[in-house]
């Protein structure tokens, strides 16, 4: 299934533009993403994360600009890039009215796989959802739905996957069991394009952080090199360590004003 | 990609079987209005209704089932808007559309499942009609000519019903339009024969797609001769059929890309 593994990056976006109507969403998007690493695509609401990430997928096609996903261009190949891709949305897309373990074998069905019933087996285990697998997703929690909804991405061992703000709406010990799955993605060599409005969670997963904004990626790098990015004058007032948030109202502006008014340095 | 179709097709059917198992309340429901309306028509208004001569040996229900069934169809398909339309507004069709199967089987499952649904409705009216008196010693042959009649009619139906289902913005929107489809029949030979409408009603309903429908089948069931009215009917199911399925995957296209 990782049979070929071709050259160059995972993914790479260059100059890619996208408008609904007038309402211009992505202004020349550039990107690109390692093989086998977690990126963060962190962005307010609006940003255009969801579109940039619904490009890749192929449920989109951008205004201009290339996007390949493991090589492959995805306005020209799209049934190719749907081989090596899986997207979990941003609302979960699970069956409600299926039990766990039929959502998983018919996604196993759908990518073809041997033996669709083993595999969805193993991930209920995986995904501690064993005991559950029987009921109808209807019944869920919402942090079980996720884990449903991500174990489904996995069938077939996509090379990239995407996923559109796995943790929104989940609690934290549900948001820790994402990450971790999510880290063990990347462990075993899958890439990870991940959107998250939680700078937290970019900190505490990403290899590399890309910075949405008006319509660019106005900084892509790590959190090191993020961080570095902030002013050195307003460092000196700073105690702690610099968080990711205050490298991304630095870079954003959004607290400028609320600074003022608080009578911070400036 | 195309070689997974009739497979993805199948998986994707039996997924929105398994829906209709778990609440077969729709199904009933489909098969309700039209029931009623049999009880109506035959235990209220029927005596009073003259259907003429020539109609058959059996009571006025031989000569109203035809007409019901295609009430129960168009009733049936405001579900199959439905199922389409909830498909597309939770992320799954989204899921599917991004994984490597062939683009028309999310259609093509709707649309068979429709069938299957549609066909066990008629089954439950054909039995209730039977409790009420309906007979028919019609041959083979005769039952599954108006068994494959009806199947144009329901896939005819049902790809009209495919396009509310994609476009619609509401729940409502995407069953109202099943209305006037389950309207037709009553201006039409369901009922009453259409010597009895006036002019321009007559005119109307005797040209447009029911009436030669129900006749036809009217004369399967009764061992009537068929005639010229059969390949009327035909024409007018595969017509629509191909109008229909040509717009719908049209529009499914332009949605999904
Ligand atoms: N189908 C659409 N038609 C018109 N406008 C749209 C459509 N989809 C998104 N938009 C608009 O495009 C902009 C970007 O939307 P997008 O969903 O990509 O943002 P996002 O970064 O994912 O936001 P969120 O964090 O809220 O999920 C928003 O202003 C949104 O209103
Ligand atoms: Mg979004």
């Amino acid at each position: 299934m990782t049979a070929v593994t071709r050259e160059g990056p995972a993914i790479r976006v260059s100059g890619i533009r996208k408008s609904y109507k007038k309402l211009p969403v992505l202004k020349g998007v550039d990107l690109e993403v390692e093989r086998g690493s977690i990126v963060a695509l962190l962005g307010s609401n609006g940003a255009g994360k969801t579109t940039l990430v619904k490009i890749l997928a192929t449920l989109l096609t951008a205004d201009a600009g290339t996007a390949t996903v493991d090589g492959i261009d995805v306005a020209t190949q799209p049934a190719r890039v749907r081989e090596a891709i899986s997207l979990t949305g941003q609302f979960a897309a699970v069956d409600d009215k299926l039990t766990g373990r039929e959502n998983l074998v018919l996604v196993g069905r759908l990518r073809h796989v041997d033996d669709p019933g083993t595999v969805a087996d193993r991930l209920l285990e995986r995904f501690a959802l064993t005991e559950a697998g029987g009921r109808v997703a209807s019944t869920y929690s919402g942090g079980m739905r996720r884990r449903l909804d991500i174990a489904m991405s996995l069938i077939g061992d996509p090379k990239v996957v995407f996923l559109d703000e796995p943790t929104t709406g989940l609690d934290p010990e549900a948001r820790l069991e994402v990450w971790r799955t999510v880290t063990q993605l990347a462990a075993s060599g899958t890439t990870v394009l991940l959107t998250t409005q939680y700078l937290e969670e970019a900190e505490q997963l990403a290899d590399r952080i890309a910075i949405l904004h008006r319509g660019r990626i106005i900084v892509n790098g790590t959190l090191a090199e993020l961080k570095a990015l902030l002013p050195p004058v307003q460092r000196e007032y700073v105690e702690r360590q610099p968080s990711l948030e205050d490298v991304f109202f630095a870079l954003t502006g959004k607290r400028d004003s609320a600074d003022d008014t608080e009578g911070n340095p400036s | 990609m195309t070689s997974h179709a009739a497979s993805d097709t199948a998986a994707l059917t039996g997924r929105s079987l398994r829906h209709i198992l778990r609440s077969p309340d729709t199904i009933i429901t489909t098969a309700i209005m039209p029931v009623g309306l049999m009880l109506l028509f035959v235990f209220v208004f029927g005596g009073a209704i003259d259907t003429g001569s020539g109609v058959g040996a059996g009571g006025y229900i031989d000569y109203l089932l035809p007409g019901i069934l295609l009430i129960t169809i168009a009733s049936g398909i405001s579900y199959t808007a439905y199922r389409l339309f909830l498909d597309m507004q939770g992320g799954i069709v989204e899921r599917f559309q991004s994984m490597p199967i062939a683009r028309s089987s999310v259609l093509w499952a709707h649309v068979l499942t429709s069938l299957v649904a549609n066909l066990v409705s008629l089954v439950l009216v054909v039995g209730v009609a039977l409790l009420m008196g309906f007979r028919s010693g019609a041959g083979a042959l005769a039952w599954l000519a108006v068994a494959g009649v009806l199947v144009l009619f329901i896939l005819a139906l049902t790809w009209i019903a495919v396009i509310p289902g994609l476009t619609a913005k509401t729940v409502d929107g995407a069953s109202a339009f099943s209305y006037p489809l389950i309207f037709l029949p009553f201006l039409s030979s369901a009922f009453v024969p259409t010597d009895s409408m006036p002019g321009p009603v007559r005119w109307f309903a005797e040209n447009q797609p029911v009436t030669s429908i129900v006749n036809s089948i009217r004369a399967l069931l009764a061992q009537q001769p068929v005639g010229a009215e059969l390949w009327i009917a035909l024409a007018w199911c595969l017509g629509i059929l191909v109008v229909a399925a040509l717009a719908a995957t049209a529009i499914y296209r332009r949605k999904v890309g």
